[in-house]
């Protein structure tokens, strides 16, 4: 197919011949990562600006690399200022990268929307790395790869996403990515963070972990932000990995050959046990490494590599 | 003088809807003549009023000037310029202002500026308690002097319970009249749209409609107990009309109004994180919608306001859980309002009671929202077959923040006289008074 995208804003309008095509595309670039030289000419002369508006260790150093080995030249711009404080605007400071010429913008932000917003806004392509609960486009994808790589296909397992739904992007992002690609999708956590109109997803919706991993092959635990602890939508840390934290026990209603997902980073002891954590069912370094194919291989895309090869 | 001829005279108020003429002298409506018969000779303008409605002056209860204090967004002048094309003779202005009218001297601001510089009758709404803080009540009957007609914290809810119990008893010794803003602002907290699918797809924290609804049934009950009377502004639940049709059944002193965009817009309008369709309270769901519709069919509904909220061009270009709430809607009311026609359900002398009529009864408007010997000359003449398409370029408001443009309307008040003067006009023959 012929890559039509400029921007990589979430996967709700991706087709299944695009995701396809985009892990295909990741292949290609994981064979570059097992070379000595892990890098390769094809982004040289472009410049890659990494916006993270939000504290992000992982995704904004798995961008950096995938641009590197692409041989980009990747700058960093972070601030922890959000946009509803004062100061400069989001389009303000969207207008001075954008003047700056770079390539490609690769942005996190705390309000759902934002990288929606900026690509109106900005000549150059943009990337969402994460806009507030709205979508993370490419841990969508790299967990697709990820549980591609571990089961070889998608279509018909049942993968249970457990925690907090409500404000997870990444869940979002999964339930498009995963359910395009046929997958039998359940979403369970308490039920002050696991809206009942999630239903309408197409995902079959609990409150009951022991349902959720019952006779899954995938099961992927979302972190559970401490800091929401504030507004109280559970008693307490303990009550919440009592009824929704994974552990052995729990976990072995799932298949024999289950899989578990986390997409970092994990708060052991809450939502996934210590022991579950660095057990042979866990494919979280696997999810890590995916990111890094993912990534390069969207970068790859959006500069146009593809379609100038062609 | 002046003579609006031969036009189809829809007033409620005086139980009329017939062809006639209407004779405006002095700033007051001075005579009806029915039927084809008019002077023969008459001394003055004369307004070619047939195929069109003619229709008391409209009043739209709820809107925001932002004068004094966010002129950038509006002042009176270009507000109740809006108000003008729009069909509307006067205009109900709440109080969160900058400084807020709080205080007599921002009332009488407000009155005269109007006074020289509108087109439009200005009624100011005072702030409920000072500074809108929620705490201590405003001094009503010195505000009320001024020139104040009713109190309200509208922008925000009058959180505590008590605060509004005292100001209900309070204001009842000189049936003085409380607008409220209902909202219980814990449940809503940091929502930025309708707690529904639309806002959890797009991952936008929602606003439950039970913030709306507990917060009405609370003000329902402190009316009843106190005896008081209360007008709960923006319906936009399904709940709210249930709760407002069965609370007047029970005789509780309570009024409602609802706004153009909670009958015509569903919460689908947010889609692309669209800053246009975001307001307080935010825009609903279908079952919403069309319980508000039916609110305003039964008479559960009393009247239509705007809800006009001017916004600056960059609050509303931003982030949507960062952008400003509150949408334009003094240029739309009328034909959206119009629209409601279409199904035979509402009759033009339902719609003259709700944008007219029955507001200035709540308010007390004297001489207002009637065409009958002696009422002041507010006249909004109406095209009603007329089919246009809303442009940003036609905006007469100081802001564009309306979610309407390129909508195709159909009715628009054609010509605008308010106490007997010109104040809009779209016919030819007609020009609007300096």
């Amino acid at each position: 197919m012929e890559w039509r995208r400029k921007h990589v804003l979430g996967l709700a309008d991706f087709s299944a011949e695009e995701i396809e095509f985009v892990i295909d595309t990741a292949r290609s670039m994981e064979d570059v990562l097992t070379r000595d030289i892990k890098k390769v000419p094809a982004l040289r002369g472009k410049t890659v600006v990494n916006l993270f508006f939000e504290a992000s260790t992982r995704t904004r150093t798995s961008f950096e690399i995938a641009g590197k080995r692409l041989s980009a030249d990747v700058v960093n711009f972070s601030s922890a200022v959000s946009s509803v404080a004062k100061g400069e605007t989001l389009l303000d400071t969207a207008k001075n990268i954008n003047a700056m010429m770079p390539s490609i913008i690769v942005m996190r932000h705390p309000a759902s929307g934002a990288a929606q917003f900026l690509s109106r806004y900005v000549s150059c392509s943009v990337i969402n790395a994460g806009d507030g609960s709205n979508e993370h486009p490419t841990q969508g994808l790299l967990d697709l790869y990820a549980i591609i790589k571990s089961k070889n296909k998608v279509k018909g397992l049942k993968v249970a996403i457990i925690g907090d739904i409500l404000h997870s992007r990444v869940a979002r992002s999964n339930l498009h990515s995963l359910g395009r690609m046929g997958a039998d999708l359940w979403l369970c956590g308490p039920g002050t963070l696991v809206p009942k109109e999630m239903g309408r997803s197409g995902a079959t919706v609990t409150n009951d972990i022991r349902e959720a991993v019952r006779d899954a092959d995938v099961v992927m635990m979302l972190r559970i932000q401490l800091e929401r602890q504030k507004t109280a939508y559970f008693p307490s840390l303990r009550e919440y990995a009592r009824n929704y934290g994974l552990d052995s026990e729990v976990f072995s209603l799932a298949r024999n050959d289950a899989i578990i997902m986390h997409p970092g980073p994990i708060n052991r002891g809450v939502e996934l046990s210590d022991e579950l954590a660095d057990s042979s069912h866990s494919i979280i370094l696997n999810q890590v490494e995916s990111g890094v194919a993912i990534r390069m291989a969207l970068l790859y895309l959006l500069a146009g590599g593809h379609n100038a090869a062609r | 003088m002046l003579l609006v001829k031969g036009g189809r005279v829809i007033d409620p108020g005086s139980g009329r809807d017939e062809v006639g003429n209407v004779v405006i002298a002095d700033g007051k409506v001075a005579d009806f003549l029915p039927g084809g018969e008019s002077p023969g000779t008459f001394d003055g303008t004369v307004i070619d009023a047939r195929g069109k409605w003619v229709l008391p002056g409209l009043i739209d209860m709820h809107v925001h000037l932002r004068d004094p204090g966010f002129e950038w967004k509006e002042d009176i002048r270009s507000g109740t310029e809006a108000a003008a094309a729009g069909g509307f003779t006067s205009v109900v202005c709440m109080a969160n202002t900058s400084p807020v009218n709080d205080h007599p001297e921002v009332t009488r601001y407000i009155r005269e500026k109007a006074a020289s510089a509108g087109k439009a009758n200005v009624f100011p709404v005072a702030a409920l308690t000072r500074g809108q803080n929620g705490k201590e009540m405003t001094d009503f009957s010195e505000l009320f002097e001024a020139g104040a007609i009713a109190f309200s914290d509208d922008g925000s809810p009058v959180r505590s319970a008590l605060v509004l119990r005292r100001a209900l008893e309070y204001a009842k010794a000189f049936d003085f009249l409380i607008l409220e803003h209902a909202e219980d602002h814990e449940l809503s907290g940091e929502g930025a749209a309708n707690e529904g699918w639309t806002a959890h797809r797009l991952g936008i924290p929602g606003i439950p409609s039970a913030a709306e609804e507990i917060a009405i049934a609370r003000d329902i009950l402190l009316a009843r107990f106190t005896g008081g009377r209360i007008h709960i502004q923006h319906i936009s639940t399904k709940m709210g009309v249930d709760l407002l049709r069965m609370a007047k059944r029970a005789g509780i002193r309570v009024t409602g109004e609802t706004a153009p965009h909670y009958f015509t817009l569903t919460d689908a309008a947010i889609d692309g994180y669209n800053t246009y369709a975001k307001m307080n309270p935010p825009l609903r769901g279908e079952e919403d919608r069309m319980a508000i519709l039916e609110g305003i069919v039964d008479g559960t509904i009393d009247a239509i306001a705007s809800d006009h909220a001017p916004h600056d061009e960059y609050t509303k270009r931003c982030e949507f859980v960062a952008a400003s709430n509150g949408i334009i809607g003094l240029e739309t009311a009328l034909p959206l309002s119009m629209a409601l026609l279409a199904g035979g359900k509402v009759t033009p002398a339902r719609l003259v009671d709700l944008l007219s009529a029955i507001p200035a009864r709540i308010l007390g408007l004297k001489g207002k929202g009637t065409l009958c010997k002696g009422a002041d000359g507010d006249v909004t003449i109406v095209d009603p077959e007329v089919e246009w398409e809303f442009r940003e370029s036609d905006v007469r408001s100081k802001s564009r923040n309306s979610p309407f443009f390129g909508w195709k309307m159909r009715g628009r008040a054609v010509a605008v006289l308010c106490r007997g003067h010109v104040t809009h006009s779209l016919m030819k023959e007609v020009t609007p008074d300096a």
